[in-house]
This record gives structure tokens, sequence and C-alpha cells, in this order.
């Protein structure tokens, strides 16, 4: 299963990536399934996205699919389907919190 | 010929600032992780191709990058700084006891016979070591669990360990500092840890002459004479002749004994820098004079330097990582402004020009002598 991942502009310079990063799942996508494999194609976004040992989602960021804020779903739910199609990708976005 | 590199650190991203010996050309590069806080770089001492970065955001937390050519390219390393065990609390502002949380990196020191070795000074104060060129750390815990944690509290840039110093002589041998816990010293390579900060007196602590509390704001060593320690506190300028045991205040004439930084002359031991700073909620110079002093003296007595320096209207703050010096003949001087401006001296102080004046606000300015 192939899934599209938006990550924010300061993450996507860190991994060095242009534009959408596609991740192959074996499974129904989740938060946590999706940034495993995230984390394991580019390990210097650990750390940045959810912290390393509580696996928390770090305070100024958030996961938007589908025009829905997930920030705050489990991180084992399945994510909506048209983000398991690849239709609609995962977006990690910064907060909105200019500095 | 010899050169110069000057490494900055910014709100907004890394600076490499390089001339000759002259001192007089300079090329800037960057910014390097444009956006990202670059709380510290420094170059390893034994390979001063091989440098280190502190790489922090609000949103995206801490990176540590290192550079094996000189800060032309960089790799990110290992970003997992986890607390020994059970972290416990200290003190928070309100003296309520607070977690202890792991915020960022202010200051990485590379040891001074091994590129591979570097310490890591955190808020919330501690102190981490890598010995595999910054791709993993682990705490040296003896610190943080002094008996006197719990009563450690945070300055108002945080609880932060912001200054270590190693002995030349002897590695294990080793000085911190802490806003707002003070200087300790360990003999035995970070294992075990004690205070020194016999002498000093914060009034803003129920005991002045307290043990610990103090909020000293940056210390300062000459490698030729490691017992002999300068320190510019919240309020007050002190000097150490018996390596931390006891300090006596060395703030003479000075305007204002507040301040953040504090430096060492390359050549010359008792020549000590500093920048006065009007008070602790003024954060500028008194009088909107930037004005850097230096004692002659190893403090007591001072002058003001001002050749080519703002001399009215000047509203900036030089943070306690923002100056340095190079080691040629004729000692260069070194300091970066929450303006954005880097300051240069390359006659000990006595003239000075800008490197560049439009930075985001400086953090951080290291020096390499190559």
């Amino acid at each position: 299963m192939r899934i599209r991942v938006v990550l924010p502009a300061h993450l996507r310079t860190l991994a060095r990536v242009d534009g959408e990063v596609e991740l192959d799942l074996d499974g129904h996508p989740t938060q946590r399934l999706v940034l495993d494999a995230l984390e394991a194609r580019y390990p210097m976004l650990r750390g940045t996205i959810r912290d390393h040992a509580t696996l928390r989602r770090r305070a100024f960021v958030r996961f938007f699919a589908c025009e829905r804020d997930l920030s705050h779903d489990s991180p084992d739910a399945p994510l909506p389907e048209p983000v398991a199609s690849g239709a609609e990708p995962f977006m990690v976005v910064g907060a909105m919190a200019g500095g | 010929m010899s050169e110069v590199r000057v490494l900055v650190g910014t709100r907004k991203g890394a600076f490499v600032l390089k001339s000759d010996e002259n001192r007089k050309k300079w090329k800037v590069s960057g910014p390097q992780f444009a956006g990202w806080e670059i709380y510290h770089l420094k170059g390893s001492p034994a390979d001063p191709d091989r440098v280190y970065a502190s790489q922090s955001s609000g949103w995206f937390g801490q990176l540590i990058q290192r550079s094996d050519d000189g800060g032309e390219t960089w790799e990110p390393m290992g970003n997992e700084f986890q607390y020994d065990g059970d972290a416990g609390t200290h003190q928070w502002y309100d003296g309520t006891p607070h977690p202890w949380e792991f915020a960022r990196v202010w200051h990485l020191e590379p040891s001074l016979a091994d590129p591979d070795t570097v310490y890591a000074g955190v808020e919330d104060a501690a102190l981490f070591r890598s010995e595999d060129g910054g791709k993993s750390w682990r705490e040296l815990p003896g610190l943080r669990t002094h008996e006197s944690g719990p009563s450690w509290q945070p300055g108002a840039g945080g609880l932060c360990l912001h200054t270590i110093l190693i002995d030349p002589t002897d590695p294990e041998r080793m000085f911190i500092a802490i806003s707002a816990a003070g200087v300790f010293r360990t003999e035995d390579g970070g294992g075990t840890w004690r205070p020194a900060n016999r002498g000093l007196k914060s009034e803003g602590l129920p005991e002045p002459e307290a043990q610990v509390g103090h909020c000293v704001h940056r210390i300062a060593m000459h490698p030729s004479r490691p017992n002999v320690l300068f320190m510019q506190k919240h309020w007050d300028v002190m000097r150490s002749d018996d390596g931390g045991e006891s300090w006596r205040e060395v703030s003479g004439n000075l305007p204002s004994d507040f301040g953040f930084p504090i430096h060492v002359h390359a050549h010359e031991p008792d020549t000590i820098y500093v920048v006065p700073i009007k008070s602790d909620s003024e954060h500028y110079p008194p009088d909107g004079k930037l004005r850097v002093y230096r004692s002659r003296q190893g403090g007591d007595e001072w002058e003001p330097l001002t050749k080519g320096l703002p001399q009215k209207n000047c509203y900036v703050n030089v943070l306690r990582d923002s100056m340095a010096v190079d080691a040629l003949d004729d000692c260069g001087v070194y300091f970066g402004t929450t303006g954005g401006q880097v300051y240069a001296s390359a006659d000990g102080g006595d003239s000075w020009s800008p490197i560049v004046r439009d930075l985001p606000p400086v953090l951080s300015v290291e020096v390499q002598t190559l």
C-alpha cells in the first residue's frame, strides 16, 4: 500500500526531499505505521515529529488529512480510506505560530 | 598564511565568516540551517575541520549537526538526549517542584584531544557526552543528581548548562556553570561533582551566600592557568585563583557589573574582557554606548574600549556565548550582538569594526585559528 506524506518545509530540507514523500506500508495505515516508516526511511527525522522515548507528538506539530485534524486521534486508529489509497496525503504540519 | 574562521550561531541559522591573518577582508557564508535557532557551533581543537552545531526549533526540537570539512557541508547526527533514570524535579520560578524536561542544547564542547568526543550542556541542566562523533549521547548523571539538584531554579533563559571548561592539564577535571545553580567542578571526568561557589553573593537568594543557586552567566579560563577562573555573574564580575574553591569580586570601576560574556586574551592570561549591560531588566549597554571593558590586571581596574563601536543610541545585548578570541600574535577579539552585528578587533580590543552588520540576533561566536 503506497501512501503520500506531506512534510513541512524545514523537515523536507532536513530529510533532503522535494515535494511529497511516498511510503509503502504493509496493512492499513495508522499514524504510528506512517511515522515508523517515515523515520525508518529518513532517520534524521527521528525526534522532530514525535518524542524519541514516549513517541508522543511534539506540541507544535499537527497531523491533518482529508481536511480533518487527526492530531488527537489514537496513533493506532486507521487513517481515512483516501489516505490509505493514496488519493489524499497525510500531512505533518507545523503549528501556525510564526517566529 | 594563517586563516581565521568565525562560527556564528543566530536565531535563524548559522554563518561562517572567514579572513586571512590580516583580518581586514571577510567572506561571509550562510545561512546554514536557515530558520532554525543555532545556539552554538564549535570546532574540535584536535581536528579543526570537525565542527559541531546545535540546531533547534520550538516546532521540531533538537538536532545535532556535524561538519567534517570546516562548515562547508553538514550531516545530522544523533539527537536523543534522555536523562538517566527518573529525572526528578528542580525548582520552578515560583519555588514549586517542576519535572526535569529536556529543551535544547546550549553549548557543545569538543574534547581537547579526541575529535569524536564532545560534551553537550543542555536545558534543563545536565551534561551529556558523545564518544562517537555525536551519533549517540549519554548523560553524566552525577551532576544533575547532585544533592542540591532539586533546589536549582531556571534563570530567565531557562535552567541551562551553558559553560563547559576542560582543564588542558587534566581532562578529567572540568568546570561547568548553570543558570541558576552556579559552578560545579569534577575531578573524575564527570562522575562526581562539587559546587564551587564560595564567595559568590546573590541578593535574589534567601541566603545570599548559599553554596548553590547563583545565576552564573559565564566562566572563562586561560589554558596556561587552569586554576585561575573568571566569572561574569548575573551581577558581579568575579575571580578565583584556586580552581573555584573561593571567589572574590573584581568588578572594580566597571560602569555596571551586570553582563553576560567574559573572555581571556589568547596570550595574556591576566587580560580579560567583559561587556557591561545596564541591568537585569534593561538588557542593553549603559548610556546607549556599546563598550567592551578590558582589564590587564585580571580584574579590579578596567578600561573602556570604544573605538569603532557605536557610542550613542545603541541598545543591543551581547549574550554569554557571543564572545571569542583568535590565537594570532596580535590577539583578535570578536563578539556578536542581538542586533545582528559581529564586531572584530585585530589589536586586542583597541579598535573595532563590524565584519557583518545585519545578521539575525547572534546567540554564539566561536573562532578557529587555522
